[in-house]
């Protein structure tokens, strides 16, 4: 990768980052509705894997994706325009938090039932494969979703028909407010994929590189083989499930410790030791963002409510 | 015009539209290899090939995903399930994705899906395989519901099904597969949302689908006997629902029976019914009775199956009734007299 890619993927992480913090304050002051999950210190996982993609792949999240969304290429204006319920939002103000989509970019939603991506994305693979294409679809989903049916009827799927999914679970430790060991047999998540036959990685989800070269070594073959992988990154949400989330679960020892393992920071020290760039160009860098982002909330603010009229639009085609 | 059955009608409905737009394809458990649990998908392998006529394992709920998944970006899958009660696995994709997917992405994408299951009693299938569930559908937007009763209908609705770019949960009947009609060989179709007024008549209305239909045509042969003329409607859809059709025809004859096959608690008849009192009220010169199965699970005993479901007898019962002829109700016992049993 050259500098300016690298410069590009870091920049991706600190507008997520920064994005995500202002819709959780956009959120206390009430101009978003609904549940928000908010991405911070998952950024590393979505970029990773979003910036090694070509324009005519797949993207699929679950509900915690607008991270993945302005990975997507989707603009900061109309995923807060989303957020704020606005016409201008990329779903038109209908889908909200859980629901982004992008259909020209690629980025198929935003899900809100756990595991619900997953069938999903086996059908796109079915898709590309039916018009003998050499697309591959990422799918994300938490580790809470390995516990579902679809899981394991899409894994299953997946490898019988060597359908190109590459599925990426996020495996942030806590589904909603229970611990992994508490929930799953087999808390390696890896592992459950493994007895489909599928051909997996385990990779630190706070390493943005390391996620590149995963995901990069994971489409590759995808595409070429048509068959699906599975990638189970290893990361931490830094703030909780949702908004109203007390977070008793977890210990403020714990989030400490992975406070330090920040995606952000560890890149930004990579890109300082190997004089891709300075402090200087981090300042410009925080700067830039930081004004995307109050452009986005302006925007969002400014849009228009949709109309009573929009509430009865596209039920059917 | 052939005459060919019912099964052979979705058959003919199929490959026309294979033939015809190399988008669809048709997924299910057993309807490559095997043939068809129903035999309905008979010949599709051979003629189209393993690629558009895919076996699945048994895995209802990423069937219909790969459904609504591969709709997404364009395909025009024609999903079996093979019969409606396993749908309940995969309602989840079904409901909470393929019905809401145009909806929550601002119109950005379109579902082009039919799901096409049996349904229904009469063949001793036992509570977990005699469902009729067409309400449960009906109940969500996004959905079109279509319940074919006979072969020619059969054939142009499923055709209009596959065109529609919407998910459309298609009704088939396990008694109707081998019963036989007139089919054309042209290309035509039976738009969705269009009702089908079988037999003309100006006493009573009685509205009805699917397998209901032919008891409800013989109970009107026999009602006409007695100089008792009932109009008889197909509704051919249940969402969108025909209202103008059967305002019209209740305007005339002041009275109406709903018959269903499915369960009288929330299901598709209230739904009728409901509809009419907002639309015809002060046309009504009776109440609207609802003949539809009794509102307990499917038991497996021959007799006991028979008297669970609608039939001749208990339709032309509920004809009398609103006529004010002698008639023996209640049509049917409520949960509320049913639970009494157990007190």
């Amino acid at each position: 990768m050259n500098k300016a890619e690298l410069i590009g993927m870091y920049r991706q992480m600190v507008l997520i980052r920064k994005f995500e913090d202002q819709a959780g304050e956009s959120y206390k002051l009430g101009k978003i509705g609904g549940f928000l999950h908010l991405y911070v210190g998952q950024e590393a996982v979505g970029v990773g894997f979003i910036s090694a993609l070509r324009p005519d792949d797949y993207v699929i999240g679950a509900y915690r994706e607008h991270g993945q969304a302005i990975a997507r290429g989707v603009s900061p204006r109309r995923v807060m325009a989303e957020l704020y319920g606005k016409k201008t939002g990329v779903s038109s103000g209908k889908g909200g938090s859980m629901h982004m989509f992008d259909v020209e970019r690629h980025f198929m939603g935003g899900h809100g039932i756990v595991g619900g991506g997953m069938p999903l994305a086996a059908g796109m693979g079915f898709a590309i494969n039916y018009r003998d294409g050499d697309q591959v679809v990422v799918c994300f989903f938490g580790d809470g979703a390995v516990n579902e049916g679809a899981f394991h009827e899409s894994l299953n799927i997946a490898s019988l028909w060597g359908l190109p999914v590459i599925y990426v679970c996020e495996n942030n430790l806590y589904g909603m407010g229970t611990a992994i060991n508490r929930a799953s047999a087999v808390p390696e998540v890896f592992r459950r994929a493994q007895c489909y036959d599928i051909d997996v990685e385990s990779v630190d989800g706070m390493d943005l590189l390391a996620v590149r070269e995963t995901a990069d070594r994971a489409i590759r073959i995808a595409r070429k083989e048509h068959r699906p992988r599975f990638v189970e990154a290893t990361t931490y949400r830094f703030r909780g499930h949702s908004m109203a989330d007390p977070g008793q679960y977890r210990t403020k020892e714990e989030i400490a410790d992975y406070e330090k393992r920040d995606p952000i920071v560890k890149m930004r020290a990579y890109l300082i030791e190997n004089g891709f760039f300075t402090d200087a160009d981090v300042e410009a860098i925080d700067k830039e963002v930081d004004a995307e982002v109050a452009d986005a909330v302006k925007f969002a603010d400014e849009s228009p409510e949709p109309s009573r009229e929009d509430l009865f639009a596209d039920v059917y085609a | 015009m052939p005459i060919m059955m019912y099964r052979q009608a979705l058959n003919l409905a199929m490959r026309e539209e294979m033939r015809r737009d190399p988008n669809v394809y048709v997924i299910g458990e057993e309807v490559a290899e095997y043939q068809g649990a129903y035999r309905v998908t008979e010949g599709l392998l051979q003629e189209f090939g393993e690629k558009r006529v895919v076996d699945t394992p048994i895995s209802e709920e990423v069937i219909a995903g790969i459904g609504v998944g591969s709709a997404m970006v364009g395909l025009r899958p024609v999903v079996e399930m093979m019969t409606i009660n396993f749908a309940i696995l995969a309602l989840d994709q079904i409901v909470n994705h393929g019905a809401k997917l145009r909806y929550m992405s601002g119109g950005q994408l379109s579902i082009p899906m039919v799901i096409r299951a049996p349904q229904g009693a009469g063949m001793q299938l036992g509570a977990q395989h005699s469902q009729n569930l067409e309400s449960w559908f009906m109940h969500v937007p996004g959905l079109k519901v279509v319940a074919a009763s006979n072969p020619y209908d059969a054939k142009g609705l499923l055709k209009s099904a596959i065109r529609d770019n919407n998910p459309v949960i298609f009704l088939e009947h396990e008694m109707l597969y081998t019963t036989k009609g007139e089919v054309p060989e042209d290309d035509y179709t039976v738009p969705l949302g269009v009702a089908d007024v079988k037999r003309e008549g100006r006493d009573v209305t009685i509205i009805t689908y699917l397998r209901m239909v032919g008891p409800v045509m013989a109970a009107a042969e026999a009602l006409a006997a007695e100089g008792i003329e009932v109009e008889v409607i197909d509704l051919r859809s249940l969402r969108p629902l025909d209202i103008e059709t059967i305002t019209d025809s209740v305007k005339k004859t002041h009275r109406a029976v709903v018959v269903e096959e499915d369960w009288p608690t929330c299901g598709a008849g209230a739904e009728i019914m409901a509809r009419l009192q907002e639309t015809a009220f002060d046309y009504f010169d009776a109440p609207i009775y609802r003949v539809s199965s009794e509102d307990v699970p499917m038991p497996y005993s021959k007799n006991l199956e028979r008297s669970a479901i609608p039939d001749e007898a208990k339709i032309i019962n509920a004809v009398k009734c609103t006529i004010g002829r002698e008639c023996k109700l209640p049509i049917r016992r409520s949960t509320e007299d049913i639970m009494k049993l157990t007190d």
